[in-house]
C-alpha cells in the first residue's frame, strides 16, 4: 500500500524485553496516552475509539490484544499487511498509549441496538449489498470483500459508510474512466498504477490493464460508486444491518 | 620471453593503485570507486550504448540475492571481476560477462543487530589486492580480492550501542575512509581513516564535540553526549586540495529538539577534512538545529566551473531539506542556495546560507504537516554530473509528512527518536528526475515519476541518464532533453544506484532492481 512506504525507511527493531504488565498506568500516564492517541490514532480509530475506519478499540477485551504485551506489540509494530501502521514512540509512550486504549474499553460504548439476524436479510435482499460485495463464498467483485469487516472497522464508521459513502472514500480509491487510441472507452475501479501503466476492475468484475501510452484520455475521480442508503433503509433496517456487519468477524 | 612478460604483467594490472583511482576516467571499462570517480560524478565515459540504440537494451544476466533486505549496492568492476555487497554484510565476486560467482564472503552476525533502517550495505571499496566492506555489526573487513579470504577485521565501534556500518568505504591514497551509522541511537558520530594495508586506525574525526570544546556550546547542557551526526553515505575527495568532503547526519534525538537547544554542530553539515591528518579545514551546516531528520548525507558533487564570471572550484549539494546548495570547496563559502522541491519549513536562506525558518513547523504531539517528508527531497542515493551536457541530474521526491514530537529518554542500544512521523493522509506524492544547470540551480528539464523515487542516477557519454522508479522500472532518458528512450520492469522497488562497465569490448549497465542485480547490454 502506498501510504506504508515511509515506514519502510525505519525498521522497527525486534523487542528487547517487554514486561507482561503495563508499567505506566497512572492517571497522568493515561492523560499523556490520550494526547498521543489523539495525535496518532484518532484519525483512524476515532476520538473515543469506536467510530473510526480502524478497528473498534472501545471494547472490554481486544480480540488481538487481550494481554498488555500484545497491545504493546501491535502499537509498536502495527499489523503487517493491513492499514494498521507501526509507531516510533519510545517504550514509555507506547505503554501510556496502551493505557489509554485500555481505558477506552472500560467506558461502555454506544451499544449496538440492532438485530444481526434481521440485518443479514437486509444485507441480502433490500440492500442488495451482494451485487457489489463478497461475503464468504458469495457476492460480487466491485466493492471490497466484507468478510471480517467487523474486526477491521467500528460500528459507527460502518453506519456512516452505509448512510453516506461519499463522506469517507479511502485515500487510494479511484474511479477511472479512460479512452484508448483504438477508441475504446472503459470505466472501472483502479487496482494499481505506475508511471507507465494502470490496472483496473471493470464493472463486470474483470481485471483490465492498459499502457498509459495507449490511452488518449484518463480521468480519475476520488469518489465512490457505492450508492448512499440515506432514506432508502428505515432506521431499524439500518441498525440491524450495522449489527450484522459489526458481528461479521470473518473466519477465525 | 613475450609470454613471460605477459604473465608477469597480468597480476600487476589487477592491482588497484591510488594512481588508477585518481585517473578512473582513463579506464572507463572499470568502475573503481563508489561514485565512479573521486568527484562524486557517477558519470560513465562509455558510449557504445547511446540515445540512438538504447531502445535495444536487454538483460545480459541477473544475479538474485538470497536476502530479502533492501539491495542497495553499487557494484565495483575491476578487470573482468565485479564486486558487490549484499545484505546484511556479505560480499560476492562475479564474472562480469556470465554473472557466475567467483567467490563469496559470508559474515556471521549476532542475532540482535541494532540498525535503524534495514540490514543493508551500499558497496565495497578496492585498493591494492584488497576489497573492503563495512558491516552492520560495525566492523571494517579487508578481503583478498582474488579469494575473498579475510586478511584483517577491525572493530570500528560497538553495535550494542547502536553503531553500525552500511556505507561503502572510500579508498584514497593509503587509507580506507569509513563512516558510521546510528543516528537513531544517540551515538557520538565520527569519520574514520584506517591504514589500507594493516587496518590500523590512522585518525578519527568526531562529528560531535567533547566536553569543553567550543562546539559543545551549540548543544544545551550535556546533550552533545547523544549528538549522533552519523556519516553513513560515501563522500568525495579532491587531490588538489587534499580534502575529503563528507556529509553528516541528523542530530539526536531526531524530532525532539527541546532537549538539545542550539545549532548542534556538526550535525547536518558538509565537513572538509585534510586526508592525511583528519583535521577539519571548514564546515558548512545546512540545517542548524534540525528537528525533521534531514541528514545531510547526500553525495557531494565536485566540479570546476565559472561561477558569476569567476572560474571556481565548486561543491554541489542537493540536500534532503529540499534546498540546492553551491559551495566554494576550497573555503567552504556559501555561493548559492534555493529550493528545488516543495518545502514549507523555511522562508529562504540568508546571505550566509542559513535557513530563515517559518514558525509552526516544529514537530508537535498532535502532529505538524511539513514538506519535504522525512525521506526528504533527495536522500542517500546518488545524483550525477555529466561533463558533456554540464547538467546535474537529481532524482527528486515531492512529498510531505506529519511530524510528531515525543519523549527523548536515552537508553543505550535503543532507538532515541523523540517522536515519529507518518505520511499525510490523502497526499498525492510524486517524483521527478530533474536536470539542473549546476551554477544557477535552474531546471533544464524534468521527467515526471508517478511516485517518489528511492534510487539514484547515472549519466553516460552516450547522452543518456539511467535511473529507476519506486514502482520497479529502470529507465533511460535522453541526457539533453529528458525524453524517455527505454524502460524495463524489474519487479521490485528500486533502492540503489546504476553504474556502467565494459567487458570483452562490450558495454554493460548494471543496477539492483528489487532483490536482484540486473546487468543489461545491447541485444546481440
Ligand atoms: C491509518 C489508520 C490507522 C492508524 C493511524 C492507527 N490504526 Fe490501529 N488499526 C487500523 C486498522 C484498519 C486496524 C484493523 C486492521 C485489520 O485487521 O485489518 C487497526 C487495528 C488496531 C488494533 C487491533 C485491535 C484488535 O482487533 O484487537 C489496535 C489495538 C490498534 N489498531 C491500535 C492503534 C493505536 C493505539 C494507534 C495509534 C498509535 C493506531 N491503532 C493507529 C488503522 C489504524
Ligand atoms: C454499486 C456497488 C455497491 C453497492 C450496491 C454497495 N457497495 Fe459498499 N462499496 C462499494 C465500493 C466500490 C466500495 C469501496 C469504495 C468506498 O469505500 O467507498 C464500497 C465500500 C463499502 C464499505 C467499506 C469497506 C471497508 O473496507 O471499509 C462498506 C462497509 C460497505 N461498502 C458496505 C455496503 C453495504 C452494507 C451495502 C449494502 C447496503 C453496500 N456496501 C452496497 C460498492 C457498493
Amino acid at each position: 500500500m502506498f501510504w506504508l512506504a515511509p515506514f519502510l525507511l525505519f525498521q522497527l527493531q525486534q523487542p528487547l524485553d517487554i514486561p507482561d504488565k503495563n508499567p505506566h498506568t497512572t492517571a497522568a500516564d493515561i492523560e499523556q496516552g490520550k494526547r498521543l492517541y489523539m495525535g496518532r490514532c484518532a484519525g483512524c480509530h476515532g476520538p473515543s475509539g469506536d467510530g473510526g475506519k480502524g478497528a473498534n478499540l472501545a471494547v472490554p477485551t481486544l480480540p488481538r490484544a487481550a494481554a498488555d504485551r500484545s497491545l504493546y506489540r501491535i502499537i509498536r509494530y502495527g499489523i503487517p499487511d493491513t492499514e494498521m501502521p507501526g509507531s516510533l514512540m519510545d517504550a514509555k509512550e507506547l505503554w501510556q498509549t496502551a493505557a489509554f486504549v485500555h481505558s477506552l474499553g472500560q467506558v461502555p460504548s454506544a451499544p449496538i441496538t440492532g438485530n444481526a439476524q434481521a440485518g443479514a436479510q437486509v444485507f441480502k435482499s433490500k440492500g442488495a449489498c451482494l451485487n457489489c460485495h463478497a461475503l464468504g463464498n458469495e457476492g460480487g467483485r466491485i466493492g471490497p470483500s466484507l468478510s471480517g469487516i467487523g474486526a477491521r472497522r467500528g460500528a459507527a464508521h460502518l453506519k456512516a459508510k452505509i448512510v453516506n459513502p461519499a463522506a469517507d472514500v479511502p485515500d487510494q480509491f479511484r474511479l477511472v474512466q479512460l479512452t484508448t487510441k483504438a477508441g475504446k472507452t472503459m470505466r472501472g475501479i483502479r487496482l494499481n498504477e505506475d508511471t507507465y501503466s494502470i490496472q483496473l476492475r471493470d464493472f463486470s468484475g474483470n481485471p483490465q490493464s492498459f499502457w498509459k501510452a495507449d490511452i488518449t484520455q484518463l480521468t480519475e475521480e476520488k469518489k465512490t460508486n457505492m450508492p448512499a442508503y440515506q432514506g432508502k433503509l428505515t432506521d431499524t433496517e439500518l441498525n440491524d444491518l450495522v449489527a450484522f456487519l459489526a458481528n461479521e468477524k470473518g473466519a477465525q | 620471453m613475450r609470454l613471460a612478460l605477459l604473465l608477469l604483467s597480468l597480476p600487476l594490472l589487477a592491482q588497484v593503485t591510488h594512481q588508477r583511482l585518481l585517473n578512473a576516467e582513463k579506464e572507463p571499462g572499470n568502475w573503481l570507486t563508489y561514485s565512479g570517480n573521486f568527484s562524486g560524478h557517477r558519470f560513465s565515459p562509455l558510449k557504445q550504448i547511446t540515445d540512438q540504440n538504447v531502445a535495444k537494451l536487454t538483460p545480459a544476466w541477473v544475479y538474485q540475492s538470497n536476502s530479502l533486505q533492501k539491495f542497495e549496492t553499487t557494484p565495483l568492476v575491476v578487470d573482468g571481476v565485479m564486486y558487490i555487497s549484499e545484505a546484511p554484510s556479505h560480499v560476492t565476486a562475479l564474472d562480469t560477462r556470465t554473472g557466475r560467482v567467483i567467490w563469496r564472503y559470508r559474515r556471521t552476525l549476532p542475532d540482535d543487530v541494532r540498525v535503524c533502517c534495514g540490514q543493508v550495505n551500499r558497496g565495497v571499496a578496492i585498493l591494492g589486492d584488497l576489497v573492503y566492506v563495512g558491516t552492520v555489526d560495525a566492523h571494517l573487513v579487508a578481503l583478498d580480492s582474488k579469494t575473498g579470504a579475510v586478511r584483517w577485521d577491525v572493530t570500528v565501534a560497538d553495535n550494542k550501542t547502536g553503531h553500525s556500518i552500511t556505507v561503502a568505504p572510500l579508498a584514497v591514497k593509503d587509507k580506507i575512509i569509513i563512516g558510521i551509522a546510528g543516528g537513531e541511537y544517540g551515538i557520538r558520530g565520527f569519520l574514520d581513516a584506517y591504514d589500507a594495508k594493516t587496518g590500523k586506525l590512522a585518525w578519527r574525526f568526531w562529528t560531535v564535540p567533547a566536553a569543553g570544546e567550543p562546539e559543545a556550546k551549540t548543544w544545551a547542557g550535556e546533550s552533545y553526549k547523544r549528538g549522533s551526526a552519523a556519516t553513513w553515505v560515501t563522500g568525495a575527495y579532491d587531490p588538489d586540495t587534499n580534502l575529503l568532503y563528507w556529509g553528516t547526519g541528523n542530530p539526536g534525538p531526531d524530532w525532539n529538539g527541546e532537549v538539545r537547544a542550539g545549532d548542534n554542530l556538526y550535525s547536518d553539515c558538509l565537513i572538509a577534512l585534510d586526508l592525511d591528518t583528519g583535521k577539519l579545514k571548514w564546515h558548512f551546516q545546512f540545517t542548524p538545529h534540525d528537528v525533521h531528520d534531514w541528514d545531510a548525507t547526500e553525495v557531494p558533487v565536485l566540479i570546476n566551473a565559472e561561477f558569476r564570471g569567476q572560474p571556481r572550484k565548486l561543491l554541489l549539494f542537493p540536500n534532503r531539506n529540499a534546498f540546492y546548495y553551491v559551495l566554494d570547496r576550497v573555503t567552504g563559502q556559501f555561493l548559492l542556495g534555493k529550493p528545488y522541491a516543495k518545502q514549507t519549513w523555511a522562508k529562504g536562506l540568508d546571505d550566509s546560507g542559513r535557513p530563515i525558518r517559518l514558525p509552526g513547523t516544529f514537530p508537535t504531539v498532535e502532529g505538524t504537516r511539513v514538506w519535504p517528508s522525512v525521506a526528504g527531497a533527495n536522500n542517500w542515493y546518488s545524483p550525477s554530473y555529466s561533463p558533456d551536457t554540464k547538467h546535474l541530474y537529481v532524482a527528486t521526491r515531492e512529498s510531505g509528512a506529519v511530524y510528531y514530537f515525543g519523549n527523548a529518554e536515552y537508553k543505550a542500544g535503543e532507538q532515541f527518536n523523540g517522536g515519529g512521523f507518518r505520511s499525510i493522509p490523502g497526499e498525492e506524492e510524486w517524483g521527478a528526475i530533474r536536470a539542473f544547470k549546476p551554477t544557477t540551480g535552474e531546471v533544464a528539464w524534468e521527467y515526471k515519476l508517478f511516485t517518489p523515487p528511492y534510487s539514484g542516477v547515472l549519466s553516460t557519454a552516450g547522452n543518456l541518464v539511467f535511473g529507476a522508479t519506486a514502482e520497479g522500472q529502470m529507465i533511460a532518458l535522453n541526457a539533453t532533453t529528458g525524453k524517455l528512450l527505454w524502460r524495463f520492469q524489474g519487479g521490485g522497488t528500486v533502492r540503489s544506484n546504476p553504474m556502467s562497465y565494459q567487458s570483452d569490448g562490450k558495454q554493460y549497465v548494471a543496477m539492483t532492481l528489487g532483490n536482484s542485480l540486473y546487468v543489461f547490454h545491447l541485444q546481440p
